[in-house]
């Protein structure tokens, strides 16, 4: 039982933004293949009326007192960055070659 | 004068705390070991020796100076890669976060530094806690002590050998799924995960949030309740965390079985159970049993599906998590971006090694629109059917005992090509992560050729205490514990 195609596992790929070769496309489709196939003996339960249980423990989400705290020094925030320009994490351009230039923006 | 490598945990700090034995010797020893072993073991991704030296003088400092050093002073630990230590990298074994040096502490690094603890490095581990086996870290793999062509089991499988090897008394790992419980088996060393939100997860790197747990490796049941002693606890900076007061584990481990119900669930004796690994833990049921505790057959049905539950949530949680590392903020960064979703796809590609890939795709498949329902809602529910399972367990019992892992430590690569096996592997792990409730593996006894087995005890919520009070019982009339892995390549005196 095929549960699982080539493009189906690419679109997840890009879904997830994670750019697999080939090869891993292949290899994907038949492990998560495999893995869905245990994660459908779970039909066989029946779970009408049970509540979805997101955690272990119940907990009220608790509020902490509204103390102003020191911030870390964007100094120490950026230090891992792999490119930094004036104080900010510097990325690409956010718009496809070829679209508006990011400069008139 | 106390053997200072061999003696126990809570032995170390009062003696280096009176100034009979010197948290700096106790560090050289230890170090020592990691320069004579580790090559071989391969456990430890980082050894911060000026660190340790730096601090271990510290403690002797105040020690020297009537000052309180804390209660387990000079005590040589080692934290899984996955515990952020400010200004030492922590890379959680993955190539994405090569090079990372956190700008924070790990709120429980901070509690065992302060209990004058000496951390001595960083342990290898599957890649972002994601494996059974420590093979799947993207820095090389663990050798298991008692059996150098055995994996140590995973994921805190550096944890778990390093302290087997006595290259640390004492290290914390965190148990998703079983990755405390499982490698503390297969390395014959003693682990706890605790209670959901017993233990802070503040700067613990997440894999799959609802069901981490950070918890204690150590040699003996004491030096577990010892480490427990010190890292549970409320921390504000963790929302999900139990303002509970924090039990007196020491203690309970001295009190004894008498009087208790165990419980015997038949779903965790059943298909797939190594012969061996059954008639050991049998043995230390009935061990048990002398001891005066009354054993109890409980059944709990859904343990079957405890695995499909498991790989749903932690993948979806996963995925989710791991969204983080795109190679702008921290960690590596593609050479060769075009645009900025190029940036994330190409970073995320060349990072990721193949399980934590796995689990990314098969988390966002089962959150996708259309999907969502069919598999991640479905799994929550049946969740809540599993707890309900230890619920009814523990209306009849006190705690439940149980094999840790079916079966014991496996060669490398006999499970590495089909991911589903290395899945089926914790089916006896993952029910208490899925509870929430708290689990220790120790020592039972060894396989004709020599591999270390589990006994897992499983106790209800905030129940550590009679936890501790089975494997102290167990602990004190079997000399399992005292057995140790023979010292690999150490010259002769």
């Amino acid at each position: 039982m095929t549960r699982m195609g080539l493009d189906e596992v690419r679109l997840l790929a890009s879904l997830a933004r994670l750019r697999l070769t080939d090869e891993e496309i292949v290899r994907m489709a038949a492990d998560l293949d495999r893995i869905l196939g245990l994660v459908e003996t779970l039909r066989a339960v029946d779970t009408t009326g049970v509540e979805p249980m997101t955690h272990a423990v119940p907990f009220d989400c608790p509020l902490r007192a509204d103390q102003v705290q020191p911030p870390l020094p964007v100094e120490e925030a950026l230090r891992n960055a792999p490119r930094r320009e004036d104080g900010y994490f510097q990325v690409p351009s956010i718009v496809a070659a070829g679209g508006a230039d990011r400069d008139e923006t | 004068m106390i053997d200072v490598v061999h003696a126990g945990i809570a032995e170390v700090g009062a003696a280096v705390r009176s100034g009979s034995a010197r948290a700096r010797d106790v560090t050289e020893r230890y170090l020592d070991r990691i320069a004579r072993l580790d090559g071989a073991l391969g456990a430890y991704l980082l050894v911060d020796a000026a660190g340790a030296r730096r601090n271990a003088d510290q403690i002797d400092g105040a020690v020297a100076g009537g000052r309180d050093p804390g209660p387990l002073a000079g005590v040589a630990i080692g934290l899984k890669d996955n515990f952020l230590t400010r200004g030492i990298e922590t890379t959680c074994a993955s190539r994405i976060l090569r090079g990372f040096v956190p700008p924070y502490e790990a709120t429980v690094a901070g509690r065992l530094a302060a209990a004058g603890c000496v951390m001595l490095g960083k342990l290898n581990m599957d890649e972002f806690a994601m494996g059974s086996s420590t093979e799947q870290s993207a820095r090389g793999p663990v050798r298991n002590p008692w059996s150098l062509d055995h994996v140590p089991g995973g994921s805190s499988g550096g944890s778990a050998a390093a302290v087997a090897a006595s290259m640390c008394a004492g290290a914390l790992g965190t148990d998703t799924g079983g990755s405390i419980r499982q490698p503390a088996a297969m390395c014959g060393v003693v682990g706890i995960k605790p209670t959901y939100g017993r233990v802070s997860r503040y700067g613990v790197i997440a894999f799959a949030s609802s069901l981490d747990h950070p918890g204690p490796f150590g040699r003996t049941v004491d030096d577990v309740a010892a480490l427990l002693e010190i890292i549970a606890g409320h921390d504000p900076c963790d929302a999900t965390s139990i303002p509970a007061p924090v039990g007196r584990y020491r203690d309970a481990a001295r009190v004894g079985v008498a009087g208790l119900r165990v419980g015997v669930p038949a779903e965790y004796f059943g298909q797939g159970l190594d012969p061996e690994v059954e008639s050991l833990v049998r043995a230390a049921l009935d061990e048990l049993a002398r001891a005066g505790a009354t054993l109890v057959p409980v059944s709990m049905p859904h343990t079957k599906y405890a695995v499909a539950t498991y790989y749903i949530i932690c993948t979806a949680e996963a995925s989710s998590n791991l969204a983080r590392y795109d190679g702008v903020r921290f960690g590596h960064r593609t050479d060769c971006p075009g645009d900025l979703a190029d940036l994330y796809a190409q970073t995320r590609g060349e990072g990721f090694g193949p399980e934590p890939k796995r689990r990314i795709m098969l988390g966002t498949y089962v959150l996708r629109a259309g999907y969502y329902d069919a598999y991640y809602g479905k799994a929550l529910r049946v969740r809540r059917k599993i707890a309900d399972d230890f619920a009814a367990a523990f209306a009849q019992c006190d705690a439940l005992a149980t094999p840790t892992s079916p079966i014991p430590a496996f060669r490398f690569g006999e499970k590495m090509t089909d991911p589903l096996q290395m899945y089926l592997a914790d089916i006896l792990t993952v029910g208490p992560n899925l509870a929430g409730v708290p689990a220790l593996s120790q020592g039972c006894g060894f396989t004709s050729t020599g591999l270390p087995v589990g006994l897992q005890i499983i106790g209800p919520p905030l129940g550590e205490e009679v936890v501790f009070r089975v494997a102290g019982a167990y602990e004190a009339r079997t000399d399992w514990h005292r057995r140790r892995p023979i010292d690999i390549s150490v010259p002769p005196p």
